[in-house]
């Protein structure tokens, strides 16, 4: 059985003229324990709704999202509040810090709503990514590149089994990119959590073995294309 | 540890906001505390403290003018009683104890009270406690010699050995001196009682002042009366009030001085609905600071919930940092109310020698605090719902 697994997912919105736009129709789609895959897809395409969609941030119209067997798209909100604090890390472009907490904090935090707040665990992640030395620095006093590292101990603390990454190198320069790139890959294996990575950039896509391209799965965007 | 934590983080990011609202909580709190605790304790004070005696015969008038001047030291004298009227209520067998005094004059504002030694060796001015003498002896009834209470020494730096010119009048008139000289022989141990702001002199003295009225010389102003049992009373009260027409008979001094807290009881009121109103106001206070801090607020409640937190954990520690805020407010409410009550009871101390103990335990100081925390707690439900209602994905920008 795939860790992931997606059935004719579809999700509209109400456009500022009223008219009800579909913005995400996947009638397939699945990723194996383990698997790192990513998407290329043009922004507006509606990737970051669809992984919206997969971590439970955004309710589905129809169809199912089944992770690990359960389906998040008939979970009430708590429920899939629930499910995606335990089973999911989401990596966002603009990392998504706390700013009024420490590194440590918002590693912590990441990990508490799952039930689980380990403090030596947090440490060891913000260690395994570098950043051992500044666990009680607050993100304002670190690099950018730093604060990407600090959302990727985020997303891996609490041992995800699905990690979603929204354009993770979008803020970084070239340099800070590949490391970061590099880092979220490498922590997903030693994990043994399947990444989904959404890009346009070609180079985050030409580190990846497997790229499926979005528009070829979204049937939203071929109605629209066409 | 996620409450809290967040609670914490949230304060501290609102620091400025977080001060100014819990400083305007302890304002409101310390003033609603001091405002319950001075008006129950006054009362119960006033209506209590009686130095002693359960009556006063004066002369025909006011009452609770005839107990503020006699036993608390305000006020006017209503009239004089004869040397007769007191001679016949001082060997009345329903009276146990009669001490004239005679008031007229001060020295530099402080009331001086001519009065016998028995008011000193005789009378317990709370049962089981009489009058006693930090310094010196007590005045000798045929002489120009003064007893100084507590306050009133400390007030006028007089010690023992110190001599001082009367002044004529209850009110200080430094052209009104009198030309008799009189020697501080004793100062008087704080009693907590009116006698504390008092210069006591002898009757005779008082009486024969020089200057006073001659025809007068034998009267008195009032009697303070022990009486033999509380049917002596009524008994007393029946003679000179109901049958009688010259005199007053004050009787129980608790009841008529509580006459007095109900005639002025609506400006109690008015001032505890203030004290309401304000309490309402500044926990209000906690509802528009976070509230007006919300739209900073949206993006980490976003991530909070993308972390995987309830909307009705977002909820729950907004509530909760309202009340923390309520919390800290009234911790340093405390010590608002301290500044407040202790210059309060000084002011009531120098006015009327009357020690009020602000620290005495009441039960304003448990539901003051937790009506204000809850308070607050109930301003946060507002900006909690609508951190309930905040949408993810609209708050997590950019989308791609």
């Amino acid at each position: 059985m795939s860790l992931l697994s997606i059935a004719n997912l579809r999700r509209s919105f109400v456009s500022p003229d009223g008219e009800r736009k579909t913005i995400v129709d996947v009638p397939s789609f699945s990723l194996e324990a383990g698997q790192q895959l990513a998407l290329r897809g043009e922004s507006g395409s509606g990737k970051t709704t669809f992984l919206h969609l997969i971590a439970g941030i955004l309710a589905a119209d129809s169809g199912s999202i089944q992770i690990s067997g359960r389906d998040m798209a008939a979970l009430g909100e708590p429920a899939r509040d629930r499910l995606r604090a335990e089973s999911i890390g989401y990596i966002f472009q603009t990392f998504n810090l706390l700013q009024g907490y420490t590194c440590l904090e918002n590693v912590l935090l990441g990990m508490a709503f799952g039930g689980s707040a380990d403090q030596t665990r947090a440490t060891t992640m913000l260690e395994r990514v570098g950043l051992g030395h500044r666990l009680h620095h607050r993100p304002r006093q670190l690099s950018t590149g730093q604060q990407q590292r600090v959302a990727v101990a985020r997303a891996l603390a609490n041992r995800p089994k699905l990690v979603l990454a929204d354009e993770p190198t979008g803020n970084l320069d070239h340099k800070n990119g590949r490391e970061a790139l590099a880092l979220i890959r490498e922590t997903c294996r030693e994990n043994g959590a399947a990444l989904l990575l959404v890009s346009h950039d070609p180079q985050v896509l030409a580190a990846f073995e497997s790229v499926r391209d979005f528009a070829g799965l979204n049937e939203a965007m071929k109605e629209a294309v066409s | 540890m996620t409450l809290p934590l967040i609670v914490r983080r949230s304060l501290r990011q609102h620091l400025l906001s977080t001060i100014i609202t819990a400083f305007s909580i302890a304002l409101a709190g310390g003033l609603l505390m001091s405002v319950w605790v001075v008006k129950v304790q006054s009362q119960t004070t006033f209506t209590q403290v009686n130095t002693g005696f359960d009556a006063v015969l004066g002369a025909r008038g006011s009452k609770l003018q005839l107990v503020l001047n006699s036993i608390f030291h305000l006020e006017t004298s209503p009239g004089n009683v004869s040397a007769a009227d007191y001679e016949f209520i001082k060997h009345d067998p329903m009276v146990k104890t009669a001490i004239p005094i005679a008031v007229g004059d001060n020295l530099r504002g402080y009331r001086i009270v001519g009065t016998v030694p028995e008011l000193f060796t005789s009378v317990e001015y709370t049962p089981g406690k009489k009058f006693s003498l930090a310094d010196g002896r007590l005045f000798d009834p045929a002489k120009k010699e003064a007893v100084i209470g507590s306050f009133a020494a400390r007030k006028l730096g007089l010690k023992v050995g110190d001599i001082f010119h009367p002044f004529h009048g209850l009110i200080f008139d430094a052209n009104n001196q009198h030309p008799d000289v009189y020697v501080v022989t004793g100062l008087l141990a704080p009693s907590n009682t009116p006698a504390d702001k008092v210069v006591w002199i002898p009757l005779h003295g008082l009486q024969t002042m020089a200057g006073h009225d001659p025809r007068a010389a034998t009267d008195v102003s009032a009697v303070l009366l022990q009486l033999t049992s509380p049917m002596a009373g009524f008994r007393l009260d029946l003679l000179y009030n109901k049958q009688g027409n010259r005199l007053t008979f004050a009787y129980p001094i608790g009841a008529i001085m509580s006459e007095l807290f109900s005639k002025i009881g609506w400006f109690d009121q008015v001032l505890t609905l203030i004290a309401y109103l304000v309490a309402l106001v500044s926990t209000g206070g906690v509802l528009v600071a976070i509230y007006n801090s919300m739209s900073a607020r949206r993006r980490d409640i976003a991530i909070l919930r993308a972390l995987g937190a309830h909307r009705r954990t977002i909820f729950g520690a907004i509530v909760l940092e309202a009340a923390a805020i309520g919390l800290l407010g009234m911790i340093a409410a405390f010590a608002v109310y301290a500044v407040i009550v202790s210059v309060v009871a000084a002011i009531i101390r120098a006015q009327t020698g009357v020690l009020l103990d602000p620290w005495a335990f009441n039960r304003v100081m448990l539901w003051a605090p937790f009506g204000m925390i809850a308070l607050s707690a109930l301003s946060g439900l507002v900006p909690a719902w609508k951190a309930y209602r905040t949408d993810i994905a609209d708050n997590l920008a950019p989308v791609s």
